[in-house]
């Protein structure tokens, strides 16, 4: 009995380690690298004469309301259907091939519950050339705080 | 209303703490709740949003505290970021959280200094100082350890 009991809580505690990883891992394993595209990445491409990237919002209205990308269009939080439903109408008439930024940054890259679900819906509408921006920590200390360019308002 | 701007931290001067800039925001029945009526308390406030992990898993310390400190002048007030109060009732329910819940406005983060990411806390002595400031989630012994601190002053 008690060696079952030893069996059990360890079988327990690893369950948990294996649980608690797993949240900690979250979106960061789980889109790919190659999809993901950098602040400072991003800022030296709005700041060149190359081709722009259509930038979508995907996370809160209230801190889009208080600053986001200059150009960046709010779509709603691609958690919810609601969400999800408007990042397809708005993204249904453009060519596959459109060069699109998503972004979030309402919490830490592990924990954001919308840019993986809009970067699988993006991919699953045959979109090719969809980059995630990575947001560290949140995009008052990644983005505002670093002094990259903002807007304000609706 | 003033503006925050730099983290403040407890070890600050009277004079070089900031007043928390005052609010009246709509609590979850409707009610206005005023900062400024809470003065004389310790207060925490706390911007979160249902949608944020590390939020909900700060929830139940929350609870906690007031529940152990309120007796002794600690007042927890939950400012919710989500656009719309509709999943925030049933969360509170469900967390069963014992302090006021005020929907917040892109204005009141601005006001706050931007809260572009969440969770942001700030706790307040009795004279409606800002004392400290905390991004992302924190320890709940850290709180504890500043509320106490906070509440042996009369």
């Amino acid at each position: 009995m008690k060696m079952g009991a030893v069996i059990t809580r360890i079988v327990l505690i690893l369950a948990a380690i294996s649980f608690i990883s797993m949240q900690a891992v979250g979106q960061w394993s789980s889109i790919p690298p190659g999809r993901l595209i950098n602040p400072e990445d991003l800022v030296k491409i709005l700041q060149s004469g190359k081709e722009k990237p259509l930038l979508l919002q995907v996370g809160s209205h209230i801190l889009y309301a208080q600053a986001h990308i200059p150009g960046s269009e709010y779509i709603g939080a691609a958690q919810t259907d609601t969400g999800l439903q408007q990042l397809r109408k708005h993204v249904d008439s453009l060519p596959r091939t459109k060069f699109i930024v998503l972004y979030c940054g309402c919490c830490p890259w592990s924990h954001c519950p919308n840019v993986k679900p809009a970067d699988d819906a993006m991919h699953a509408m045959g979109f090719t050339n969809v980059k995630v921006l990575y947001i560290a920590n949140n995009f008052g200390t990644d983005w505002v705080d670093k002094g990259y360019p903002i807007a304000k308002g609706e | 209303m003033g503006r925050i701007g730099a983290p403040h931290n407890a070890a600050a001067s009277s004079k070089q703490k900031p007043l928390a800039p005052d609010f009246t925001l709509p609590q979850l029945d409707g009610q206005p709740l005023s900062l400024s009526s809470y003065r004389g308390k310790v207060v925490l406030l706390d911007f979160w949003a249902t949608w944020c992990v590390p939020c909900r898993e700060e929830t139940p310390h929350f609870v906690e505290l007031q529940q152990k400190y309120g007796d002794r002048g600690l007042q927890i007030i939950g400012i919710s970021m989500d656009d719309s109060p509709d999943p925030v009732r049933p969360f509170t329910q469900q967390f069963h959280v014992n302090y006021p819940v005020v929907m917040g406005t892109a204005k009141t983060g601005e006001e706050y200094g931007g809260v572009l990411g969440l969770p942001i806390a700030f706790l307040t002595d009795r004279d409606g100082r800002i004392v400290a400031k905390h991004i992302g989630a924190t320890d709940a012994a850290v709180f504890e350890r500043e509320i106490t601190g906070l509440l042996q002053t009369q």
